[in-house]
């Protein structure tokens, strides 16, 4: 089985070149129909490979395939190899999976789009850069995946380029992950002269041997790929580029800004968990930066009113909840809950895109209302995937956001602020969440009675929302009093529904009852080295289970009572700071602005070159021109002649040589 | 004649052929009569081709696994003065004779001057047999004549076929190198005959001779390399003698850009690792942190500098200076990555930015502006063309799996291990690529099409033709490295073992040598032993 690894990027690339060679030909929908069937077969085979090591005993659960060297270079040497081990193949089977449903759901939502082949051709590189992320045996090929995915999302959020604002949206997203890249690339030189190789395999061994990397040397290893996961995975300072990443089409958003990419920081972080297991304060680090964006993204998504940005900054705060788990050494609930929040944001992401299509692009939830009149199936997956993330029992995502909360309990000491911390977030995440459903798929009509106060409010909205407001617009604001919203045709509605039972479901793979239920850990146990880790149980933990569901009831009716009862005036709860994101990005923003610091300090070095550098190099050589008496010469109106002697007795010693040499 | 003995058995040498050929082609064409001009281009293509297929010839007969100079001739010239015809290839000078075969066809192919057919393409091609001699010339007087033959080509072709303010702008670039070929040619009388000096013999100009004996004091060879340094430093060119590429990149006809970008600014970094490190290996070593600090002073400066032009090509100019920074850090690591990175950086930077020197030159003819303000929405119209320009781009920006990562990764690998400050500042570079580049796409390519660029042609068949061994290239060495990379790293073990011997001595009395650069070959890595000159952990 091992030697089929190599079809699991083979097909999406096979999907690529399609694409690229046939894919106008091919055509609206017939080019969606082959990308989509290539990763569908990328999914095949990583279920086959998943049983086949399934069948294997512990220890044996690790297929390594080398295809050739890559660079090679005195004693660096690094392969194009694949690692197929119970962490890696977790994350091929929800991301092909996954992935396959959304290029489903695309050939829908993408309908009628004049690059409609061009779309299928990006999200086919992009599924073969994850799996290539994924599968990758080494650091650097973990890279050429890890820019891969970053590039693929450079291309796709300003796929409607012609708006300004989707293209600086993809212009920022590459760019502030390449400030995370610098981290990485820092880390793997630092890794290689520690370690003389950058294998995972080699690293495992080593760190399981006599002499392993400890100390400062991990520490900083920790610290500056955490770097690189900030940039990639959103968290805090780096976050800010995943908002406006939503200009992108509603898929893109779904597959490559919820469900995988943005996961691959958490992953990476997961895979080098030996390294983890030797660091001390790096990964306390870790958990703090989780555990506080965590809870901002979350203050910030109550007062979004773009039905992506809330999802946006959801996906944030959820990401959040996986650095926290991974800095409290609780490698299987972030993968668990890596997997859950796969399916339930897809699904959400997805929902929203059917509402967008179906409110003539409108993204503004105060134009809605009542939509589960017109769309049951979307509303109805919409409400599972809501109390997913909510985190009701038995919903999948409350096990796995439990898990996480009662690792950072167990932890004790700091991490039972980490653990307040990450029950508040929680509170705001029903909270939100609510808001969003009942905005949404409740209440009055609002697109019905926008008429007059339609130009103050969206007057009013667009400072703030400059980018939410041309975001996904390759259609008009077209809500008019009588317009009537219809439901998705089956291509969207589909993905919906399956995504709906997994997001239902999910949890099974995980359940805290027994050894048996915890099929997650048993699985992962080859690759964590740290060993199991152990959660509360008993009392405590039943008391942190009891403790979560309050949460999560207490945020859910605490929306209910503020936006469909009206008991509380909303604008109580969404605080300005909320709406403008903390001022961070907006800081950034000044800075890199036309009349900004950063700007005008590029502008002065550029102004310096132009007329110091350049006027004193310049001076210099005019000064010696002047004072030298052979360089005069030289001078600007001989320079023909000399050149011209030159040339000729270049010619001369070429003659020269052709007689005297006897060629 | 040239064809009946040019295969004949294998002791055929091809390096006297490649620098000839092209001088020969450029007589000829000269000569051409003028009813005959417009065959002027075809003829010499005709001549580029042998050359480059001759050089295809020489990559195919070339030892890979050989640390040492192969293809050697070493006939005397000046024998009085010791000058001799010494020419010979090694890993590091391979791949740069394979980006003059790729890249003076493809010129010649891509672009048409406009006027004056005949003496245009006389020079492109005299252009062609001094960079060819530059990277095979052993003999320092050689070396030196090449080095300065090729001035002359560009100085018109930017004069008589460039933009603007061409004429200035030519004696700029003129009058710099000169500068710096003043220093360079007392470091080589110097040299000659110090060497003789010391080792008693007569006196030569020979490369290898006098880099393997190593008798020169140590505090003469550090003032020598001083004057060498200039010569390349203003070539390469360095902070802050750098000023004359982006006027001469800007007013120079697409050709001229092409070349000057791909070739000539590789004399520098070359000069550097041949009449640098090898020639003296203890003053390189001295000297490494003064030129890694200017590496990555040229790495951050270049690019922040780049990002504030309003010229697409000042963009890609000032790019050159960040990327040649990279270059040069990879060199004065010392180690074997670093000058692995840097010979294949050197080679990989020679693709992309002439390819997009040749698609900014395409922009140019189709809007006859380069001003990023006056363009806009281009994908829109002429969707491969900015396709096409988006991978040449993501090359420069280094992403992995296209070529221009292999080198920027190596010689930022190398720095950190031995250089570990210089490699940390050096890395932050990508970031700066990224913005720079992304930037200038962003206003070129997206957003709504402006009025103006409503009829931009589509990419042509002719350019994609001359785009596609280009992009292919940029697709085959990101994903497959290896064969350049095999053949390089005998010479870089050579050449970091000739370094580490030689400055390993506390420079008080150098050991007579014992072995020649490829002997030293196999001899060790050198690079597990990390005594750089760098921070430790």
């Amino acid at each position: 089985m091992s030697s089929l690894l190599w079809l699991i990027p083979a097909l999406p690339l096979a999907g690529f070149l399609i694409q690229v060679v046939a894919g106008r030909r091919l055509g609206d929908p017939k080019a969606g129909w082959v990308a989509t069937a290539m990763v569908g077969g990328s999914f095949l085979v990583s279920v086959a490979v998943f049983f086949d090591l399934l069948s294997r005993s512990h220890e044996e659960r690790r297929l390594v395939q080398h295809l050739f060297t890559w660079v090679p270079a005195g004693n660096f040497k690094v392969d194009m190899g694949f690692l197929a081990d119970p962490l890696s193949v977790t994350m091929l089977l929800f991301v092909t999976g996954v992935g396959a449903l959304i290029h489903l759901y695309s050939i829908g939502y993408m309908k009628g789009d004049e690059n409609f082949s061009k779309f299928f051709l990006y999200l086919n590189l992009f599924i073969l850069s994850m799996v290539v992320l994924v599968l990758g045996d080494n650091v650097l090929v973990t890279f050429l995946g890890w820019e891969g995915v970053g590039v693929c999302s450079y291309f796709l959020i300003p796929f409607w380029h012609t708006d300004p604002a989707n293209a600086t949206a993809g212009k920022k997203a590459f760019i502030t992950n390449r400030i995370g890249d610098w981290g990485y690339l820092v880390a793997t030189f630092l890794l290689w002269t520690a370690l003389g190789s950058l294998n995972y395999v080699d690293l495992i061994a080593k760190q399981a041997g006599p002499n392993p990397i400890v100390g400062i040397t991990a520490n900083m290893l920790v610290l500056l790929y955490l770097c690189a996961a900030t940039g990639k995975s959103a968290q805090i300072p780096l976050f800010v580029w995943l908002p406006d990443a939503m200009a992108g089409p509603t898929p893109v958003s779904a597959l490559i800004h919820a469900a995988t990419m943005v996961t691959s920081g958490v992953y990476l972080l997961v895979r080098l968990n030996p390294l983890l297991e030797q660091a001390t304060w790096a990964n306390d680090v870790i958990a703090w930066v989780g555990g506080i964006t965590a809870l901002v993204a979350a203050s910030i998504a109550i007062s979004q009113n773009d039905i992506k940005k809330v999802l946006a900054y959801s996906t944030v705060s959820q990401l959040g909840y996986l650095f926290l788990a991974v800095g409290t050494g609780n490698y299987v609930a972030a993968i668990f809950h890596m997997v859950t929040h796969a399916f339930f944001k897809a699904l959400l992401f997805l929902g929203s895109g059917s509402v967008i299509v179906n409110m003539a692009h409108d993204q503004d939830m105060r134009h809605y209302g009542n939509l589960r009149k017109y769309m049951p199936i979307t509303a109805g997956t919409f409400i599972i995937g809501w109390l997913a993330i909510a985190g009701v029992p038995p919903f999948s995502g409350f096990w796995s956001k439990d898990e996480i909360l009662s690792g950072a309990f167990a932890r004790g000491g700091a991490f039972y602020v980490l653990w307040v911390i990450g029950l508040l977030a929680a509170l705001m995440t029903a909270f939100y969440m609510t808001r969003q459903v009942v905005m949404t798929f409740f209440g009055p009509e609002k697109w019905r009675t926008l008429g007059a106060e339609d130009a103050s409010a969206d007057e009013a909205d667009s400072a703030d929302d400059h980018a939410a407001a041309h975001a996904d617009d390759h259609g008009h604001h077209g809500l008019t009093p009588d317009f009537t919203p219809t439901e998705s045709g089956w291509l969207m509605t589909l993905p919906l529904v399956a995504l709906a039972g997994l997001a239902l479901i999910g949890g099974v793979i995980q359940l805290p009852f027994t050894a048996k239920t915890k099929f997650l850990e048993r699985w992962l146990e080859p690759v964590l080295v740290g060993g199991e880790f152990h959660l509360p149980h008993g009392v405590t933990l039943w008391s942190l289970v009891v403790i979560a569901v309050v949460v999560a009831i207490v945020g859910i009716l605490a929306g209910i009572g503020v936006y469909a009862q009206r008991r509380i005036d909303p604008a109580v709860v969404e605080k300005d700071a909320f709406a403008h994101a903390w001022y961070i990005d907006e800081t950034y923003a000044a800075v890199a602005a036309p009349d900004g610091v950063g700007r005008k300090a590029f502008d002065g070095l550029a102004w310096f070159d132009r007329n110091v550098i350049d006027r004193a190099v310049m001076g210099a050589g005019w000064l010696s021109a002047r004072t030298g008496d052979s360089i005069r010469r030289l001078q600007t109106g001989q320079v023909r002649g000399y050149a011209l002697g030159f040339a000729v007795g270049a010619a001369l010693v070429l003659g020269y040589f052709v007689t005297r040499m006897g060629f | 004649m040239f064809a009946s003995e040019a295969l004949a058995g294998p002791a055929f040498n091809p390096l006297p052929w490649m620098i000839l050929v092209p001088a020969i082609g450029a007589v000829t064409v000269a000569l051409l009569p003028r009813s005959r001009q417009d065959q002027a281009k075809i003829i010499s293509l005709l001549f580029a081709g042998i050359s480059s297929a001759l050089t295809v010839f020489l990559l195919t007969e070339f030892a890979a696994h050989d640390g040492g100079f192969q293809f050697v001739i070493n006939a005397k010239w000046i024998s009085s003065w010791g000058i001799g015809w010494h020419l010979g290839v090694d890993g590091i000078s391979l791949f740069l004779l394979v980006l003059n075969a790729v890249l003076y066809p493809i010129a010649i192919l891509a672009v048409n001057p406009g006027h004056d057919d005949k003496p245009y393409y006389a020079w492109l091609l005299l252009l062609m047999a001094g960079s060819m001699g530059v990277f095979v010339a052993l003999d320092l007087v050689l070396f030196f004549v090449f080095f300065e033959i090729v001035l002359v080509p560009m100085y018109f072709l930017i004069g008589m076929w460039g933009h603007g303010d061409r004429v200035a702008v030519a004696t700029k670039f003129f009058l710099f190198t000169m500068f710096g070929s003043a220093f360079m040619l007392v470091g080589i009388v110097a040299t000659a005959f110090l060497h003789q000096a010391a080792s008693g013999g007569p006196l030569t100009f020979d490369l290898v001779k006098i880099a393997t004996d190593q008798s020169i004091g140590v505090g003469a060879a550090r003032w020598i390399f001083l004057a060498f340094a200039i010569a390349f430093a203003v070539k390469t060119p360095l902070f802050p003698v750098h000023t004359w590429l982006p006027d001469a990149h800007t007013e120079a006809p697409t050709a001229g850009s092409v070349i000057l970008a791909g070739v000539l600014l590789k004399f520098g970094t070359y000069g550097f690792l041949r009449f640098g490190l090898y020639l003296f290996p203890e003053a390189a070593h001295f000297f490494a942190p003064l030129l890694l600090s200017l590496g990555v002073v040229g790495i951050l400066y270049g690019a922040i500098v780049a990002a504030m032009q309003k010229d697409l090509k000042r963009v890609i100019a000032y790019s050159s200076i960040a990327h040649l920074g990279f270059i040069i850090v990879g060199a004065f690591a010392l180690n074997v990555q670093g000058i692995e990175g840097a010979v294949i950086q050197m080679f990989n930077h020679g693709i992309s930015t002439p390819a997009l020197f040749l698609l900014i030159g395409w922009i140019y003819e189709r809007r006859h502006t380069r001003e990023i303000a006056e363009l806009g929405g281009i994908q829109s119209v002429a969707p491969i063309f900015a396709g096409t320009y988006m991978l040449v781009m993501l090359s420069s920006v280094g992403l992995p799996g296209l070529n221009g990562f292999v080198g920027e990764f190596l010689t930022l690998l190398g720095a950190f291990k031995d250089a570990r400050w210089w490699g940390v500042f050096a890395a932050s570079g990508v970031i700066l690529a990224a913005l720079y580049l992304l930037w200038s796409y962003q206003r070129v390519f997206h957003g709504p099409v402006t009025e103006a660029n409503r009829g931009f042609r589509e990419l042509r068949l002719g350019e994609a033709l001359a785009m596609a061994p280009l992009v292919a290239l940029i697709f085959f060495f990101g994903v497959y490295p290896k064969p350049v990379l095999d053949r390089i790293e005998p010479a870089a073990k050579a050449l970091v073992a000739h370094v580490a011997h030689y400055s390993d001595a506390d420079g008080k009395d150098i050991p007579v040598p014992v072995a020649s650069a490829s002997d030293d070959g196999g001899a060790s890595d050198h690079s597990g032993e990390g005594s750089g000159h760098g921070g430790g952990e």
